[in-house]
């Protein structure tokens, strides 16, 4: 069922989502994002607050038709699972391109966006990273 | 697995999937168990010792979560014990796995499983949308606008860039579930498809289209499990189930390795495989996991019963269709059989019964000796496998 965003869901995941900052294993420095308090590779606690460039590629795309509720203003919209450049995978939105011109591989960098259109006068608006394509100088 | 009694199914039925605004949870659930029971020789209810629910969201669709207590509540079972199995697409699977291990070890004699979901009371499409995203990550998945079509879209993308298949061959399955929906008189779809139809429908996620996609349906079907000391009695056609494997994964696809296979399929199927002692080629059957077309490629992959890869093109020149080297989903599968989220897993094992009794009629596959069934929950995050055989 839909349901309004949740305040203190928000809330809690405000740093991985504004800054995107992950974690770190404090044995053998494996790094992770979205954060976990487990090093997968050595079962070791982790160190959070780890920031990455937020530079990245795409590994894979879809174009979003179906939207859920909430995301119909945008759609159709891209998702991809970006590899960044330290190694960690995240899955986003790709933005300010055109769906023809988006492809695997592609050199990305994070950019700090609003999330779905609140879904009545009481839902707060979400803000956190989407992928836009890497600038060139 | 530990060695335990033997488990055979002895009575099966499935109702009819689609949409049936006329039936409730209640209705389902009742018609389904209590056919099931009539399906068997003699069995008198004070012999069902526990029942088994598989269920993916019944809260969801319905605000309803007493799903377990309200089935047995329905089929008039009340006050024998009831356990609800989630697992999105596999809770079915899982709650048979369940009903499996309660009499393997001894603890039952006879239990049902039920596989139940209603999905049509919700009406509104974007509503349904972000239902079905449930089955993804929320914080990292489903907030960015991601859906279970979606993520399933991701892996298509990255099986089409490393093994070159292609919209046609995701479209051949299609085709192929329509062909073989055609012949069962309890699918959804029971419509044949031509393949530029598949290939050309409008576009749901990139590259996957509207015919790659399973139906939202209502549905539920169920079993009666038995001992061998009792199944004999019970029927004179028991399926003995001599393969159960179950496995997890990361809930989202950006925290694993691959992006074309699914991990957790590969490794209940290599369970189910090592318990039941024989080889892939002694499968005659199979129902696999085909909420979308990739699904099934992938699925018959990762079950090795094709190489990794050859999916595709093994589906498109006709090596999975029925009578072929290997008949994949008779029932018509997910796709035209119809996707009852939970009902699903239980009504592969159906239908895995109604071949091994040589009673699929039209969709019958010849000689059928040993089939094997596989669910597979979220974006494959769970999934589950039996072997079911005729001796």
């Amino acid at each position: 069922m839909t349901q309004e965003v949740s305040i203190p869901s928000t809330w809690r995941t405000i740093a991985p989502r504004y800054r995107l900052t992950g974690s770190k294993c404090s044995n053998c420095n494996e790094l992770f994002f979205p954060p976990r308090g487990i090093c997968l590779r050595c079962r070791s606690p982790t160190q959070n607050g780890i920031s990455f460039s937020g530079i990245g590629e795409v590994l894979t795309y879809t174009i979003i038709n179906a939207a859920p509720a909430g995301f119909q203003k945008e759609t159709p919209y891209i998702i991809g699972i970006i590899e960044l450049e330290e190694g960690p995978r995240v899955t986003a939105q790709i933005v300010d391109i055109d769906a023809n011109d988006v492809s695997e591989g592609m050199q990305v960098q994070m950019a700090f966006r609003r999330y779905a259109a609140p879904l009545n006068s009481k839902s707060v608006i979400t803000y956190g990273y989407k992928f836009v394509p890497r600038f060139r100088i | 697995m530990r060695n335990g009694h033997s488990v055979a199914i002895v009575g099966a039925y499935r109702t009819n999937f689609g949409e049936l605004w006329d039936k409730g949870i209640r209705e389902l659930a009742s018609e389904s168990i209590i056919e099931a029971i009539n399906d068997c020789n003699n069995l008198n209810v004070t012999d069902i010792e526990a029942v088994f629910v598989g269920n993916s969201s019944a809260s969801t669709f319905s605000g309803q979560d007493s799903v377990g207590p309200l089935v047995v509540d329905s089929a008039g079972l009340v006050p024998v014990p009831v356990t609800k199995v989630g697992g999105t697409g596999a809770a079915g699977g899982m709650a048979l796995r369940s009903a499996f291990m309660a009499v393997r070890t001894g603890f039952y004699g006879v239990v049902v499983v039920c596989g139940l979901e209603k999905m049509t009371d919700i009406t509104n499409p974007e509503e349904m949308n972000a239902a079905l995203a449930h089955s993804i990550d929320q914080e990292w998945e489903a907030c960015q606008g991601l859906t279970t079509t979606g993520a399933y879209a991701l892996m298509a993308q990255r099986h089409f860039g490393e093994f070159g298949t292609t919209k046609e061959h995701l479209a051949s399955v299609a085709v192929k579930n329509h062909e073989n929906g055609s012949k069962n008189p309890k699918a959804h779809y029971r419509n044949k498809i031509k393949i530029e139809q598949a290939i050309s429908a409008k576009i749901t996620a990139y590259p996957l289209g509207l015919y790659d996609c399973s139906p939202i349906s209502d549905g539920a079907a169920a079993l009666v499990l038995a001992n061998s000391e009792n199944a004999n009695r019970l029927t004179d056609t028991p399926c003995w189930i001599i393969g159960s494997g179950q496995a997890s994964d990361y809930v989202a696809l950006h925290d694993r390795n691959s992006l074309f296979s699914l991990r957790a399929s590969q490794l209940a199927a290599e369970e189910a495989f090592q318990q039941a002692k024989i080889s892939r080629e002694k499968v005659n059957f199979a129902e696999v996991h085909d909420n979308y077309t990739i699904g099934e490629i992938m699925a018959i992959e990762d079950l090795d019963f094709f190489p990794k890869g050859q999916g595709g093109f093994a589906t498109l020149e006709g090596q999975t269709s029925l009578n072929a080297e290997i008949t994949i989903n008779s029932s018509g599968g997910l796709k035209a059989g119809g996707n009852p989220i939970g009902a699903t897993g239980v009504a592969q094992a159906v239908e895995g019964v109604l071949q091994l009794r040589g009673e699929a009629q039209e969709r019958q596959v010849s000689n059928a000796e040993i089939g094997l069934l596989h669910s597979v929950g979220g974006s494959g995050a769970l999934a589950v496998c039996h072997i079911i055989s005729r001796n």
